[in-house]
């Protein structure tokens, strides 16, 4: 590069005109953040229209009611509790994952790899609890499409049951859950990737662990994903 | 054009987010939920606050937590304004859908009844 800096190259040095990044981002970390927005449109139309169904219907199936078991060891009368179990995991993965971006902006090669199977093991500690939580509600009769029986019915509503909107709630609860579980599969799968190439010194050689950033996002964003699917579906 | 002033403007950044403040925002997160699970657990099946009043609280409770995690876990507090509009802005829309939709199945359930 020349010295001597000539008009055209003068204008380049602003932010907007091309002379430095104006978001001050990478580009694969901002793409990312791009990427989540858009999730965020898919989710919230799933959400919404689980909303505007459920606000409109004059009967649907109580999430006490519903949600009361803690699969394997107690049937009834715990309401929220396994749930509630696994927001825990899920906000704790979530904390060892931002652990692993610290320890990457101090290069610590070996903290980042310890955070980073912390937040493996999180997440896999949620699909279990999920796949046991779906597995309760399919052996209660609540499947795509398939709800229980009429007697059933009566114990899973508040006032008069309604076949109509106990199909409407178990398809929406396994398709939107099912949606953000399979998010959450493949942000343990994109973290196995990661922390391998961790330990096989990819990102030492970079000389930035920024990867462990952008898989972070999504993994953050996996997590506020359940902050609004336990809200909806647990809570209200 | 060079990669290395982000690079440096970063870790400046990065300062802002000691562990100590992570556990901070995790226990603002775990005090948030905690307070949630009062709600459903206590105050309602006591008659001490009714579904409809308690929902929005729930509402106004999980964009609490959205805003930490956002903000503090996905860092997004800390950087340039221009990204924070980026993907703020588009996001203020589903809100609006959200109030349009909601608006909307009140109507419906009229017509239902």
């Amino acid at each position: 590069m020349s010295t001597t800096v000539s008009q055209i190259d003068e204008v380049k040095t602003t932010p907007w005109a091309g002379g430095r990044s104006p978001f001050a981002v990478e580009y694969g970390k901002m793409m990312m953040w791009f990427f989540l927005l858009s999730d965020a449109f898919t989710f919230s139309s799933l959400l919404i229209s689980y909303g505007a169904l459920r606000f409109s219907s004059n009967a649907w199936p109580a999430p006490d009611l519903v949600f009361q078991s803690v699969p394997g060891l107690i049937e009834h009368g715990a309401p929220l509790v396994f749930v509630g179990l696994m927001t825990f995991i899920l906000i704790m993965s979530s904390v060892t994952m931002v652990l692993a971006v610290e320890a990457g902006h101090r290069n610590a090669k070996k903290e980042v790899v310890w955070w980073m199977i912390g937040t493996i093991i999180g997440g896999l500690m949620f699909l279990g609890c999920q796949a046991l939580e779906w597995n309760h509600l399919h052996s209660e009769g609540f499947w795509w499409g398939s709800i229980p029986s009429m007697e059933e019915l009566k114990t899973l509503f508040h006032g008069a049951p309604s076949t109509t909107y106990a199909h409407q709630f178990a398809n929406l609860f396994f398709t939107i859950t099912g949606f953000h579980g399979f998010h959450v599969f493949s942000g343990v799968v994109i973290n196995i990737i990661i922390t391998i190439n961790v330990l096989a010194g990819t990102y030492e050689k970079r000389g930035s662990y920024l990867m462990i950033e952008k898989v972070g996002l999504y993994w953050h964003f996996v997590d506020l994903v359940w902050v609004f699917v336990f809200t909806f579906f647990y809570l209200v | 054009m060079s990669t290395e002033p982000i690079h440096t403007e970063h870790a400046e950044e990065h300062d802002t987010m000691t562990k100590k403040r992570i556990w901070n925002v995790f226990f603002v997160l775990l005090g948030i939920t905690c307070v949630e699970f009062f709600i459903a657990l206590y105050l309602v099946p006591h008659g001490m606050m009714t579904y409809h009043s308690a929902n929005p609280i729930y509402i106004v409770l999980t964009l609490a937590k959205a805003f930490y995690i956002v903000g503090y876990f996905m860092h997004l507090k800390f950087e340039k304004l221009g990204l924070v509009f980026a993907i703020i802005v588009p996001v203020l829309f589903i809100i609006g859908l959200i109030l349009v939709l909601t608006n909307e199945s009140h109507h419906w359930i009229d017509l239902r009844m």
